[in-house]
């Protein structure tokens, strides 16, 4: 790692950890709300960033993880129990998504998680016996840690801080494993990769399972952040807002779902507050994405890498121009 | 001895065209194999089939003995069969060194273990010597998008290599490659052939369309005519075959 990464990331560290000390209920929750989506887009990061699987339903994996939750606390089985089997349920689910993609890509695999993510909603919208319908579920308790009370926003917020952390770093290592360049390998060229060896059916869903198993981690947090859960939070324009997190932090840049989700969740957010753009912030906001995608559709991560290549590439043809007048000075 | 690759009578037809039809020969380890054929005369066909690519209607393929002929791409790759692609076929957005060391990963260990594994699976000093080898050691931390082609198709062939595979299926390697490049990836392949870094021979099985570099490079070559065997000899024997040099070196 280099030198300015350590101080940037050094600097994040401290805000992280100082901030909630000087904001606001409202801002304390804000935070933690951002922070859950920064664990699923980092899920979906895997699946669409990293792996190449252009995923559509991962609004359903986040509300299968709330729900699981919900419906477990109600049942009287704890959340410590519940998020785990959330993880698992969204784990297995997601497997059994990877299928069609072994079948189709791109944009036909978006149309069929996209009809995946329909019939989960309608399952949390229609059976209520199970869901609670549209009247959805109260009174979602929040866990504890080691007998400490985390029912208060500042509390929850280091203790979800705490875990995105965790599984950042465990997403982090196997991406640095021999596993993250197969996916990038599956990503850029699938009938190369089966050609060296690398199984790509079963990379492809675990592609989506682990994907799907962040996903209902951040669903179980948010349950619990929110306290209340009805299907809307995890309709198809959920995934469709994580998709575009996703894409405007930098696919397949690690970082990238840290600042995509800022943009999807904090920005509009803080917009609404601001007197004056409070009125736009819809029309500003969708503008902001239509200027990011024309000139950085990889994302906001990508920047450093553009200048870097701008720079690369005018440093060469000035090499070579150089190289040019010399030669002539030879020949004359 | 056993030959290395033996293909027999194998047949493949779309719809009512028959794209290869009965074909036999086999491969000795160490040699290297020459096919050529003009346009249509069903090399491709041939090659995606003892690739696992397309499943031949009849005939038999065996690798070292054993039948493969219903292998996929995956299995091939894993029992020892390399290749390289007509079109260039690097993986861009990472490194080359990276492009070589994914090649080989998944020949060692389990999924599992490979969770666990280092970054470059212990197969730095392999890419490096390849590296090295190659002549691309001043591009190689670089992203092999960004490479010129002839850069790029070094590291292509390269990747073929890195899991020390018993028979290498080379599809034009010269293909858009200037002429200056074609001698130096003549020179490369003769070398890789005669002192293999790993002591273990492979053969080589190559398709292509430049003459002078298969009659220089192969110590056999195929001829194949509208989907048959039309000759099978030594350079010097094809250059002196007055059938061949009717149908497809004479034009």
């Amino acid at each position: 790692m280099k030198k300015n990464h350590i101080i940037l990331l050094a600097i994040a560290a401290a805000l992280l950890l100082v901030l909630p000390q000087y904001l606001k209920n409202y801002g304390v929750y804000l935070l933690t709300y951002w922070l859950i989506f920064v664990l699923a887009t980092m899920g979906l990061n895997l699946t669409v960033g990293y792996a190449g699987q252009k995923s559509l339903g991962h609004g359903a994996f986040f509300g299968i993880g709330a729900y699981t939750v919900a419906i477990l606390l109600k049942a009287g089985i704890s959340w410590w129990i519940g998020m785990p089997l959330a993880a698992l349920l969204c784990f297995v689910v997601g497997l059994i998504l990877g299928f069609p993609a072994l079948r189709v890509q791109t944009i036909y695999l978006a149309f069929a998680t996209l009809g995946f993510n329909t019939a989960v909603w309608l399952v949390m919208r229609n059976e209520e016996w199970l869901t609670g319908g549209t009247f959805g579920i109260n009174n979602v308790a929040r866990p504890g840690l080691l007998g400490l009370s985390l029912d208060a926003n500042r509390p929850y917020y280091y203790f979800v801080l705490g875990v995105t952390v965790l599984m950042a770093l465990l997403l982090l290592g196997l991406l640095r494993s021999p596993w993250g360049k197969a996916f990038t390998a599956l990503r850029d060229n699938p009938i190369r990769a089966e050609s060296l060896g690398i199984n790509i059916r079963a990379y492809t869903l675990l592609a989506f399972a682990i994907g799907a198993a962040y996903a209902g981690v951040a669903g179980a947090l948010f349950a619990s952040l929110v306290q209340f859960i009805e299907p809307a939070p995890f309709a198809v324009a959920a995934s469709i807002m994580m998709y575009l997190m996703v894409v405007m932090g930098g696919p397949g840049y690690f970082f990238g779902p840290v600042l995509g989700a800022a943009m999807g969740v904090v920005v509009p957010e803080w917009m609404r507050d601001v007197p004056g753009v409070s009125e736009w912030y819809l029309p500003l906001f969708g503008a902001a994405v239509v200027v990011l995608m024309v000139w950085l559709p990889d994302g906001l991560l990508s920047l450093p890498d553009r200048i870097r290549a701008k720079r690369a590439s005018r440093e060469a043809s000035a090499a070579r121009s150089a190289a040019a007048a010399a030669a002539k000075g030879v020949k004359a | 001895m056993t030959a290395l690759l033996k293909v027999t009578d194998l047949k493949k037809a779309y719809g009512a065209i028959q794209a290869v039809g009965g074909v036999s020969f086999e491969v000795q380890p160490g040699e290297i194999f020459g096919v050529i054929g003009p346009n249509g005369s069903g090399k491709t066909t041939l090659f995606n089939s003892m690739l696992g690519q397309i499943t031949p209607n009849a005939g038999k393929i065996e690798l070292k003995g054993e039948d493969v002929t219903h292998c996929g791409p995956l299995e091939l790759s894993r029992r020892g069969v390399g290749r390289t692609f007509q079109t260039l076929q690097v993986f861009g957005k990472m490194t080359v060194r990276d492009n070589l060391i994914v090649a080989a990963q998944e020949h060692h260990g389990s999924m599992v273990s490979r969770m666990f594994a280092p970054g470059d699976s212990g197969l730095g000093t392999k890419a490096d010597a390849l590296i090295d080898r190659f002549r691309i050691r001043h591009v190689a931390h670089l992203k092999a998008g960004t490479l010129s082609y002839g850069q790029q198709k070094l590291v292509d062939i390269a990747m073929a290599f890195m899991s020390e595979p018993d028979l290498v299926l080379l599809d034009e390697p010269c293909a858009g490659v200037n002429p200056s490049l074609v001698g130096g990836i003549s020179t490369l392949l003769k070398d890789l052939n005669r002192n293999p870094a790993s002591g273990k021979k492979s053969s080589f099985v190559v398709i292509e369309h430049n003459m002078d570099f298969v009659m220089d490079l192969c110590h056999r070559i195929m001829v194949m005519v509208e989907g048959k065997v039309m000759a099978i000899g030594t350079p010097a024997e094809i250059r002196a075959n007055k059938q061949v040099l009717d149908a497809y070196l004479g034009a």
